[in-house]
Order: structure tokens, then C-alpha cells, then sequence
């Protein structure tokens, strides 16, 4: 199977390679790709969105659809990662470590049960002791990270940024979070109910402003349409629109991040993990 | 000889694209373990990206956000200038998307180790036909 594998790969690289002789050279202007559709949008972008990220106008404009239905895959995987994988069954064993000493204790009968407090932590079968110097280093760089996250999305009109880079930033602080301290620490803060429903209002952002643009008389997602309920300046109201949608990406794709993360390490217990 | 360099030179980013596209695809095929075959697809993925987003470069252009374009803007815009926005755009959601469908395929690498205890390929056929 090996030798046979390594017979089509070699047949296929080098029926790829003879065809690459008639691709275009690196970097030609001239080149079939760089001709026809992305001239118009290089040239015509600003006047008619006034964005001038092209990526982004790109993206949430003239391909509003495909963003629009590549936020509802990004929703459907988290879902299908909690469909898969979450098990509601209760823990069957207890464990509880004893702070100041270490000391482990074990409870098999689930009914038994302490309540945590500052001399007893809960905790699980796979604990690992976290490291001080990392759990610091954490603590200083994530808000830090997040901060940095919002500005990369609040930037996806004007600049280099965006809903998905943004999202994914937020979201792996998060997961930084859950590897440096523990995963219980992170489902105290970020509770899975409120990542539920952060993955699902994203998606709702954008089909809503989308549905919104037609209940204003004009065609699905053509945020132009939106001006009448913005109180200032008429000529920015596609980039509003645009940040907007991007705002809904963001958070889609940041819940999701987070939901897929914590299914996968945990194995859908939401105890402990990685 | 030297033409072939020429060629070569001129290309060199598919070729590079090319290799790594069939380190993947050999992985895919030869590897007997499941989560080396998604490591496998997810190189195979990263170089399709990188071959879309070399499609987009042009000498002499810098990144796709127009200059001076923050309020009015009267000065006429060359699109050579600016690199090709248009696969930066259609990579942006396939990475995301790739990473959506490695999450899935490693849910189900979970679901099947959870009930097979195992993830290399032919214990697992053993098993199935065992039940």
C-alpha cells in the first residue's frame, strides 16, 4: 500500500508540475487572474462602498452571500462537535484535593459530596498542576490579547482587519486561558449557555442585517439600503453595514472556536482537559 | 539546461505548492492512523491556500487597501497598483473553514476512539468485522 501510494503521488505531482509549465510566471501583473474582475473591483471599490479594504468591501459586499453562508458552516461545525461529543452523564467519582497539603481525596459514592471551599478545590482524574510562572505570564497577556482581538475586528473596514481574524484572536485567548489554568476556570467565566448563544446571535447579526436591508425596500444585504436608520453621515453607510456583518462574524466565529475546543479536549465531560 | 532553470525560477512557487500539496496527499493515502491522515488533508489544505494567495501577487503592487481612501477620494486608482484582493478573499473563509472541519473530523476521531479504542486503520477494520 505504501509503495503503491508513493507510485500516484509521484504520478500526480509530476502530471501537476507538467501542467504548472502554463500557469502564469510569479507575479505577473499580466497574469488571467490579476485581469478582468479584480481590476473592477480594485478601481471602482471606493466609490461605490467607500471601504477601502478591499478584502473586507470584497468579502461582506460583493460576496455577501458566500460570507453569510460561510458563518452558518463555521455555526454548524461548533454544533456538530457538541452534538457529538457532549456527555451529559454525571460524573460517577469525586475528586477533591485539599489545598494547603496536596492531599487527594476520593469519592466513589456520587452522592457524596463536599463543598468547595478555601481549604478543598474540586478537581478531576486527569489534574494537572498548573505552573505558576505560566499561569502569571497568562494573566498579564490576555487581556491584552483580547484587547488586541477588538481591534483588529473594530479595523475591518478602514484597515487591516476583520471579522474572522478578530474572532479567532478573541477566541484563542480564550482557549490560552483554558490551557494555562484549567478548563473548569474557563467554564466558570465563559459559561457554555452564553457561548451558545454568542455562536448563534452572530449568525443572526448578519442574516438580520441582511433581512433588515429588505424590509427597507431594497435587495437582501445591500446595506446602502440601511441609511434612514442611521442618524449621520449617508455616505458611510455601506462601511457601517460592512463593520457590522463583521461584528456578527466575529462573534460567530469566536464562540465557535471555544465550543469546538472544549468539547474535543474534554471529550464533551466540560470537566477537564488538556 | 538553463532553460529549464529559466522555467523553474519563473514558477517556483507552484513547484514548491506542488510538493507540499503531495506530502499531504501522500499522507492521506499511506498513513494508517487517522489523526496522520487529517494531519496529511490539513497540509494538503495549506498548500492550496498558499497556491490562491500566490495567484494574487503582483510585482510592483502593495496590499489591497487603497491609499488615502479614508473620506473623499478624487485621485484615479490603477488596479496595478494593488495586489489581487479577490483569493485573499476566498482564502480568508476557507482557512476558517478548514479549521471547522478539522474540529469536526477530530470530534469524530474522539467518538471513534471512545468506542473502538483504537485509530489506526486496520484494527479497526478487525473490530467492525468482530461485531
Amino acid at each position: 500500500m505504501k509503495f503503491l501510494g508513493l507510485v500516484i503521488v509521484c504520478l500526480t505531482g509530476g502530471l501537476l508540475l507538467y501542467g504548472s509549465m502554463d500557469l502564469p510566471d510569479w507575479g505577473d501583473p499580466a497574469s488571467p487572474a490579476s485581469t478582468h474582475l479584480s481590476d473592477y473591483y480594485i478601481e471602482h471599490i471606493v466609490e461605490e462602498t467607500q471601504v477601502p479594504n478591499l478584502v473586507t468591501a470584497v468579502l461582506a459586499d460583493y460576496r455577501g452571500y458566500d460570507t453569510m453562508f460561510e458563518t452558518a458552516v463555521v455555526f454548524c461545525a461548533g454544533l456538530a462537535c457538541f452534538l457529538l461529543l457532549r456527555d451529559f452523564r454525571p460524573g460517577k467519582n469525586r475528586y477533591y484535593r485539599h489545598i494547603p497539603t496536596g492531599v487527594m481525596l476520593h469519592f466513589k459514592n456520587p452522592d457524596t459530596r463536599m463543598i468547595p471551599g478555601n481549604e478543598f478545590e474540586h478537581m478531576d482524574r486527569d489534574w494537572v498542576p498548573s505552573d505558576i510562572i505560566i499561569k502569571t505570564v497568562c494573566r498579564i497577556l490576555i487581556p491584552f490579547i483580547q484587547i488586541y482581538a477588538l481591534y483588529v475586528v473594530a479595523h475591518g473596514d478602514f484597515s487591516p482587519g476583520g471579522g474572522f481574524q478578530g474572532g479567532v484572536i478573541f477566541g484563542s485567548s480564550l482557549i490560552l486561558m483554558a490551557i494555562s489554568y484549567n478548563l473548569k476556570t474557563l467554564l466558570k467565566r465563559v459559561t457554555e449557555k452564553f457561548l451558545s448563544i454568542f455562536a448563534a446571535t452572530g449568525v443572526l447579526i448578519y442574516v438580520g442585517l441582511g433581512v433588515l436591508a429588505v424590509i427597507m425596500g431594497g435587495q437582501f444585504l445591500d446595506y446602502g439600503m440601511l441609511a434612514p436608520l442611521v442618524p449621520w453621515d449617508p455616505g458611510h453607510v455601506r462601511a457601517l453595514g460592512m463593520l457590522g456583518v463583521e461584528i456578527g462574524v466575529g462573534i460567530a466565529v469566536m464562540a465557535v472556536m471555544v465550543i469546538i475546543y472544549v468539547n474535543i479536549v474534554s471529550e464533551g465531560r466540560h470537566d477537564e482537559g488538556l | 539546461m538553463n532553460e529549464l532553470l529559466a522555467l523553474i525560477v519563473a514558477k517556483y512557487n507552484f513547484w514548491l505548492y506542488i510538493i507540499l500539496m503531495m506530502i499531504g496527499l501522500y499522507a492521506m493515502i499511506a498513513k494508517n492512523n487517522l489523526m496522520k491522515k487529517l494531519v496529511g488533508m490539513n497540509i494538503f489544505q495549506t498548500a492550496i491556500i498558499l497556491f490562491y494567495v500566490s495567484i494574487g501577487y503582483k510585482h510592483g503592487a502593495t496590499l489591497p487597501i487603497i491609499q488615502g481612501g479614508h473620506g473623499t477620494h478624487d485621485a484615479v486608482i490603477h488596479a496595478a497598483d494593488y495586489i489581487n484582493p479577490l483569493p485573499h478573499v476566498l482564502m480568508l473563509t476557507a482557512i476558517v473553514v478548514s479549521v471547522a472541519t478539522f474540529g469536526v473530523a477530530m470530534a469524530l476521531c474522539v467518538k471513534i476512539y471512545q468506542r473502538y479504542q483504537t485509530l489506526e486503520e486496520d484494527e479497526l477494520r478487525i473490530r467492525l468485522s468482530e461485531k
